[in-house]
């Protein structure tokens, strides 16, 4: 991610590429300059070039009862169900408050103090409510990736134009299908926007998530290598987590830009 | 075909001071079935109030709005509403908007397709349905928006001022077709303008409003002349060029101009 600078000009994208590689290439050399130098024990500091070599290593032989990519294709099965749980209950119910004031009235109040208790938090009860099998982790996902899917939907919903929904309302829509076709083609770079920062969200809940997961998972190789004492194993399970959040982000960004070069002129 | 008919309608908003804001008061008026109703009256004097009434998007504080005998309660697409925006769903094409309608009436699809493409013939805009409204003109939008009133068959057309954002000479466009649409296929037509040749050009009674609060005025009759002259008949510049139409714009433009203050 590049951070926003006070400087008005806009770097090269060529120029942006460099810059990003020098700033990768000064952590991880200095990362492991540290992690050489003797100065810390492996046990507590693994050198980079050890964790990739770990992810590397893990990726064919299991640990944990599975190799790496196997539990990763788990914490995506989650993430997946958890993500859009959320997208699937907080887009709709995001439109509907946008435009029905009572609605709006009933749910605002309680959504807004639920939404500031961080998911991990909810991970006892996700646990004691929907077990620690599928339920569970879904559910702390789910607490990490609702908000940002109700908040756009309904930020999306009240900025379509009253005008449009008059429009449809005296050429004969019902409710769902001015829901349907216009708040909802309306609000969708807003939702698209959402929706970016609701998987982020989730990812980062899915090791708080899989804590109380006992069968696979990253964050259960975490939890896992952290009590056989293997530090290497623990980083390469964190930085399988910041290659995929990564990747998921571009996707989701790639997504964004579409729509919005789409609705340009909307 | 429907009749519109205001009876004793009365619209006041709430304000923060506590004393409603009077927008309409006691206004009584008919609009006959297959007639062309134009309202002129300074910003102020509740004319969009008044449209708005009759499509169901506002409601009368007292009296009542009925199309056809039935008392108006909610949007319905026997009163279809031409907004002076467009107001065009922007991610839909033009073939999609002029459907929208029908598709909510259940309009079989290949009847919806004769549909579409008699009104864009009608509005001399074949081949541009699969474009989306911000690829057109402004004239091009409204013909859009215009054509998807009419394609869901509505037994009232109300327009907001339709003209309204269009430069002068797409205006003149537009209202020598609306002249020639309306002829064509006859509706009951309630027309808000603050433009007073627009009005005189073309409706066959021109309602006065005064303001503060908004009222009825006077109606000024056009049709006998209208259809003495033959004005349907003849190309915009000759009909604005001729003696009646001067003389009855002057009448409509005394009855507005002592109401026009400086900040107008």
């Amino acid at each position: 991610m590049a951070f926003m600078t006070i400087a008005d000009r806009t770097p090269h994208p060529r120029e942006l590429m460099l810059l990003s590689l020098v700033g990768a290439a000064l952590f991880f050399g200095g990362w492991q300059l540290i992690a050489i130098s003797g100065a810390v024990s492996p046990q507590t500091l693994p050198s980079p070039i050890a964790v990739i070599a770990t992810a590397w290593q893990l990726a064919f032989e299991p640990f944990a009862g599975h190799t790496l990519i196997e539990h990763i294709v788990a914490s995506l099965g989650r993430f997946a169900m958890g993500f859009g749980l959320a997208a699937v209950i907080g887009v709709p119910l995001g439109l509907a408050m946008g435009r029905f004031r009572l609605l709006d009235d009933i749910v605002s109040p309680i959504f807004e103090a639920l939404r500031f208790i961080a998911p991990l938090a909810w991970v006892p009860f996700a646990a004691l409510w929907f077990g620690t099998g599928i339920g569970g982790p879904v559910m702390v996902i789910f607490a990490g990736a609702f908000p940002p899917c109700l908040i756009n939907a309904y930020r999306g919903a009240k900025l379509v134009e009253v005008r449009l929904v008059e429009a449809a309302q005296t050429l004969g829509a019902g409710g769902l299908r001015i829901m349907a076709e216009v708040l909802l083609p309306g609000a969708l770079p807003s939702i698209v926007a959402g929706l970016r920062v609701s998987a982020g969200l989730a990812w980062q809940s899915l090791v708080g998530a899989e804590l109380i997961v006992a069968s696979a998972g990253i964050g259960y190789v975490m939890v896992q290598a952290q009590s056989n004492l293997a530090p290497a194993i623990v980083m390469a399970g964190m930085l399988s987590v910041g290659v995929i959040g990564l990747a998921i982000d571009v996707a989701l960004r790639r997504a964004e830009r579409l729509v919005k070069s789409r609705w340009g002129q909307a | 075909m429907k009749d519109i008919r205001f009876e004793n309608v009365t619209k006041s908003f709430p304000t923060r001071s506590g004393t409603p804001f009077v927008a309409i008061h006691d206004v009584s008026l008919a609009v006959a079935e297959r007639e062309f109703v134009a309202v002129v009256g300074p910003s102020g004097s509740g004319k969009t109030t008044l449209m708005r009434m009759a499509a169901g998007l506002d409601h009368p504080s007292e009296g009542r709005v009925r199309v056809g005998g039935r008392e108006v309660t909610a949007p319905g697409p026997d009163r279809a509403v031409v907004f002076q925006q467009f107001a065009l769903f922007p991610w839909k094409t033009v073939r999609q908007n002029i459907a929208f309608g029908l598709r909510c009436k259940g309009v079989a699809r290949a009847r919806q397709d004769e549909i579409v493409a008699h009104y864009l013939r009608l509005m001399s805009m074949e081949g541009t349905e699969d474009r989306f409204p911000h690829q057109l003109s402004g004239g091009m939008q409204q013909r859009v928006a215009i054509a998807r009133s009419y394609a869901i068959e509505p037994d009232v057309l109300l327009m907001d001022e339709p003209f309204g954002a269009l430069d002068a000479q797409t205006r003149t466009v537009m209202q020598e077709e609306l002249v020639r649409l309306t002829r064509r296929e006859p509706r009951t037509v309630l027309f808000i303008t603050h433009a007073v040749d627009e009005a005189v050009y073309l409706a066959d009674r021109v309602v006065v409003l005064a303001r503060d609060p908004g009222r009825l005025r006077e109606i000024v009759e056009i049709r006998p002349v209208r259809e003495a002259e033959q004005w349907d008949e003849r190309p915009i510049d000759e009909v604005m060029d001729l003696p009646s139409f001067t003389h009855l714009r002057t009448q409509v433009w005394r009855l507005l101009r002592d109401q026009i203050r400086p900040d107008d």
